[in-house]
């Protein structure tokens, strides 16, 4: 349920960080996560007062945030194929006409390093998408199956083995010999 | 560290600074699709914060700290557009003009404003308000006389209460007929803080 008439800017800042979870789990590190962020709450901007009154938000958002995904890795492409240049030029070239290094800029590549994020990277597609629609944008197996494919048990399960990848990995990160693990000999016994 | 146990949404990091560069992406974007009607902003000011809001055609609101910035905003989605964003950019000249007005730099604001928010009669006294002259004083009373409505003292009371643009629009340059302050939708000290610096600058 939701009402229209409160401030939009509400409305980012209460579902800004689960759109953000969504866009960088399907995109990964990079420019174009943060631009399937910005065009999901300007397509929400533009359709906001229409929008019928017992639309479940956040829901409704993720799906914007899956179509502005799929239109920014589209868009991407295009970019990328008349070049021969690396792709991996398109991470940090893209940012237009900014100047210097914006710190807040900066916290967000100091985000994508970490450990939970790299560990959600490395996840098999299938896992990392349903983990990203379903455990993170809160929509329900069957529509993730119309998403990704696959029946909603299939869904379910790669939503599950993701989640258990996951947790092993965190888990895992806890010994001190494993490689991403940054902080395990700083906090002491545990 | 969070136990793997607990592998909530929430545990799935995005710091403030993240929210906040992601944010102004957001505010570089939308204004060039048209699709915000209200930008806004906070100010710091030797009376507090400030908050700030415009439209397209200028500025609409003025805020004290003490009205509760979210009511305001609250109020301001219902009665004029809910498209509202956090865009200080969008406000840079009235923040600049406010800023020099509180060095003691600047005696009249050069900046459009959006009359949307005052009506009537209340609209009429919003109007007259800025031929008050920096650091002059003008009676509820002489008021009502100079908008040509004598007997409307109480109106012009509540006209002056209700000024959607205080600072900008000087309603703190309007007294009791015995010299008292009378009210201030800052309150009171707000009131006599103005005075006092357009006296002295």
């Amino acid at each position: 349920m939701m009402d229209q008439k409160i401030p939009f800017e509400t409305i980012v800042r209460r579902h800004g960080p689960t759109v953000w979870r969504v866009c960088r789990a399907v995109l990964g590190p990079g420019q174009d996560a943060e631009d399937a962020w910005a065009e999901t709450f300007m397509a929400a901007l533009t359709v906001w007062e229409g929008l019928p009154p017992e639309t479940n938000v956040e829901a409704w958002l993720v799906r914007v945030a899956r179509n502005k995904a799929v239109d920014v890795v589209r868009s991407s492409a295009r970019r990328a194929a008349p070049t021969a240049s690396p792709p991996e030029s398109t991470t940090h070239d893209d940012a237009g006409p900014r100047t210097g290094i914006d710190p807040a800029d900066a916290a967000v590549t100091r985000e994508r390093e970490d450990m939970l994020w790299v560990a959600v990277d490395a996840l098999p597609e299938r896992q990392r998408l349903a983990v990203a629609y379903h455990h993170l944008g809160g929509l329900p197996h069957e529509e993730v199956a119309g998403i990704i494919g696959g029946t909603p048990a299939a869904v379910r399960r790669a939503s599950s083995d993701g989640m258990r990848a996951l947790r092993h990995r965190l888990g895992a990160s806890g010994k001190a010999d494993d490689p991403l693990d940054l902080d395990a000999n700083t906090g002491g016994t545990s | 560290m969070t136990s793997p146990e607990e592998l909530t949404p929430d545990t799935f990091p995005v710091n403030d600074q993240t929210m906040k560069a992601l944010h102004r992406r957001l505010e570089r974007r939308a204004p060039e699709d048209g699709v915000v009607d209200i930008s806004y902003r906070t100010l710091e000011t030797p009376l507090g914060r400030l908050m700030l809001a415009a439209t397209n055609n200028g500025l609409l609101r003025v805020a004290f700290e003490n009205e509760g910035f979210d009511a305001v905003l609250n109020t301001l989605a219902d009665s004029v557009s809910p498209r509202i964003l956090e865009a200080p950019a969008a406000l840079d000249a009235p923040a600049r003009e406010i800023d020099e007005y509180f060095g003691g730099r600047r005696r009249s604001f050069d900046l459009r404003l959006d009359r949307t928010l005052s009506h009537g009669f209340r609209g009429e006294v919003h109007e007259f308000l800025p031929r008050i002259g920096y650091g002059e004083t003008l009676s509820y009373k002489d008021l009502a006389e100079r908008v040509g409505n004598p007997r409307a003292v109480r109106a012009v009371g509540s006209a002056c209460a209700t000024n959607p643009l205080p600072v900008v629009v000087p309603c703190h340059r309007v007294l009791r007929t015995d010299g008292a302050l009378g009210g201030y939708v800052g309150g009171l000290e707000a009131k006599s803080t103005l005075l006092e610096l357009e006296a002295s600058a």
